[in-house]
């Protein structure tokens, strides 16, 4: 595709999964152009296949970027919570717009459905988590037409294979980030995170329940604002499907989304990565808009 | 190896939550904590059914808070060691790992499912660097391969676990399966090995006396089997075989049968029978402590509880993964429609 000059320019910065599947989203998007693939090996699988593509690559991570700051506005953080946080200093100081997709939790949480345009003011944002991705919009929803809710759970299951090392060390990470993020869009509401892992193969794709204690559920309405946001959610990603609309059952509200994958980079199962990335692409691609005269 | 003291592990306290839908109470806590001690069981392990930070909505809230819980027990026990489980995933090391400590807990059983070994790696340094003693936990074991068991428990074994334990969880093993999983695990590590039974098929006693005949050296055992689904191998019912068979442990007969028999009479409405329901779940290869919540969504979506374990079995849910019961009922139940709207399937 021949690049327009009206698209965004960008940068990835880390070229593992996360990275190589936002890549691919970025050269599909009509809004985007990926100037600079960055990392710190240029054997890797990712990196060949950027060059492959033709995308310019470099080896030097962050050190690239700075390099080559004229060349991009925004910059896509795809490396880990430790190196963010060094990067998110360089990038503020080049100017650059940041899009978070570690659990640094360094610049404002952006969930697409539910504070896309207040995310546009910020300089960094942070994705918060692939559970946090799926299952804030629904808590959202849910606390938009409830009062008295006492509690919000979120169960994600996965499937092995789409965890990585680092997912699998960073455990109690994802579970407080996902924590927290529910906490901030619910009103505060007491929450907790649960992951789960599952070996099945064929491999399952990602499910997402939300759980509630609410005083007086309104049913009605709460099915209404669900249904709502999820096709918001489905407006940048596709694969998002709700599979058990909200019901009560044993005093609970539940409420289950299933995540199909575009099978970018990642197998279709991975929905967990996919719609992480998804939402990156979408606060990217309103930025764009946005500054297109 | 029969001149070796076998260490035996009560979970009554634990697996026990999953027959009472978690409400075990602080006096049903402080009774059987004492009568464990008395029975000279090594360690009594006490919480929530699916261990630290797993009361909530997806698995069933805890009636008494887990920091109760523990120091309810703490304070009845001196020479049996105060236990928990640990799944990652549900609980973290910096919040509930940490609590548990200042609690004064003794033994962490960090388990992951039985694929999923390297989830526990941060958890069990975390115990070990504080000075506390853990074992790795293998779950659903029924679903890996002895050679795949022993890779994941070597990994376990590498963290820093001083113990390993397969659990039957869903009661699908039989003798041979146990012997063949047990026996190599015992051959190729370098710590100890144990068995922690479900009783879903009747033979919780003989896949635990076939585990020790390849070399375990701990086993799990509950009063009166009081556990998940069908239950666990009855504490009361180990020890005397362990007894006829010549294998020692600290515990002493008659007062694992006391506690038995307190046992019988604090958990008089929910110790675990072996039902329809529970054959087919262990048939399915499904949690054992997915009964309860079978049982109740099957109820209000008017669907068949053992159709549920069936599907359940089919997509090899593993546990933690509750929530599935109700997507599963709810299309079971759809599934049901056509026909009471008297259209053909």
């Amino acid at each position: 595709m021949q690049p327009t000059p009206e698209k965004m320019k960008v940068a990835i910065v880390g070229t593992g999964n996360i990275g190589t599947d936002l890549l691919m989203k970025v050269l599909r998007s009509p809004w985007l152009e990926c100037r600079l693939f960055a990392g710190r090996n240029l054997s890797s699988p990712g990196m060949m296949k950027a060059d492959q593509m033709g995308v310019p690559v470099s080896g030097k991570g962050i050190q690239g970027i700075v390099q080559r700051r004229t060349e991009f506005d925004l910059v896509f953080d795809a490396t880990s919570a430790e190196d963010h946080k060094r990067h998110a200093v360089i990038l503020a100081e080049l100017g650059l717009l940041a899009v978070d997709l570690t659990p640094a939790k360094v610049g404002k949480m952006c969930v697409p459905a539910v504070n896309l345009e207040e995310c546009l003011e910020a300089q960094n944002v942070n994705m918060v988590s692939c559970g946090g991705q799926a299952s804030i919009p629904l808590a959202f929803a849910i606390a938009s037409v409830n009062q008295d809710i006492e509690y919000i759970e979120t169960v994600s299951s996965i499937a092995s294979r789409s965890a990585g090392p680092a997912t699998r060390i960073n455990l109690d990470e994802y579970l407080a980030t996902t924590e927290n993020g529910l906490a901030a869009f619910s009103r505060g509401t007491p929450t907790k995170a649960i992951l789960n892992l599952n070996p099945a193969q064929p491999c399952v794709h990602m499910q997402t329940t939300v759980l509630a204690k609410i005083k007086n559920p309104d049913l009605e309405k709460t099915r209404a604002a669900v249904a709502a946001i999820v096709r918001k959610i489905q407006d940048y990603v596709p694969g998002y499907q709700l599979i058990v609309p909200p019901l009560i059952e044993s005093n609970r509200l539940a409420v289950m989304v299933r995540v199909e994958g575009r099978g970018d980079y990642m197998p279709k199962y991975a929905g967990n990565l996919d719609i992480i990335n998804c939402a990156a692409i979408a606060i990217a691609e309103a930025h764009a808009r946005r500054n297109r005269p | 190896m029969k001149h070796q003291r076998i260490i035996v592990t009560d979970p009554t306290l634990r697996d026990g939550s999953h027959a009472c839908s978690h409400q075990i109470s602080v006096e049903q806590i402080r009774r059987y904590a004492t009568a464990a001690e008395a029975a000279g069981v090594d360690y009594l392990e006490v919480g929530h059914g699916n261990g630290l930070g797993a009361s909530s909505l997806q698995v069933g809230l805890s009636l008494v808070p887990e920091r109760e819980m523990l120091a309810t027990a703490r304070a009845c026990l001196k020479q049996t060691g105060l236990s928990v489980h640990v799944m990652p995933g549900f609980a973290t090391a910096k919040r509930e790992i940490a609590n548990a400590i200042e609690v004064g807990v003794d033994l962490f059983r960090v388990g992951s499912h039985c694929t999923e070994a390297d989830l526990t790696q941060r958890h069990i340094s975390y115990v070990r660097n504080a000075g506390k003693e853990a074992w790795g936990v293998l779950m659903m074991t029924h679903m890996a391969s002895k050679e795949v068991l022993l890779e994941e428990s070597k990994k376990m074994q590498s963290y820093g676990a001083q113990g390993i334990m397969l659990m039957d969880s869903a009661g699908a093993a039989v003798p041979d399966d146990v012997k063949q999983k047990i026996g190599l695990l015992a051959e190729k590590l370098e710590v100890p090995v144990g068995f922690h039974a479900h009783n879903n098929l009747g033979l919780s006693v003989a896949n635990s006396l076939a585990a020790l005949e390849v070399g375990a050296r701990i086993l799990d055992g509950t009063a009166r089997g009081f556990g998940a689904g069908a239950g666990n191998a009855p504490l009361e019912l180990i020890v005397a075989a362990m007894q006829r068979l010549g294998y020692s442990c600290r515990a002493d007969l008659y007062k694992v049968l006391d506690a038995g028999e307190l046992a019988e009479e604090l958990f008089a409405e929910n110790l675990p029978v072996s039902n329809s329901i529970t054959i087919v779940s262990g048939l399915a290869g499904v949690f054992s402590g997915f009964a309860k919540p079978v049982q109740r969504a099957a109820k209000q979506m008017g669907v068949d509880p053992r159709d549920v374990f069936v599907e359940l079995g089919k997509r090899k849910v593993v546990g933690g993964q509750e929530d599935l019961i109700l997507e599963v009922a709810s299309e079971l139940a759809a599934r049901q429609k056509p026909v009471a709207d008297g259209k053909p399937r």
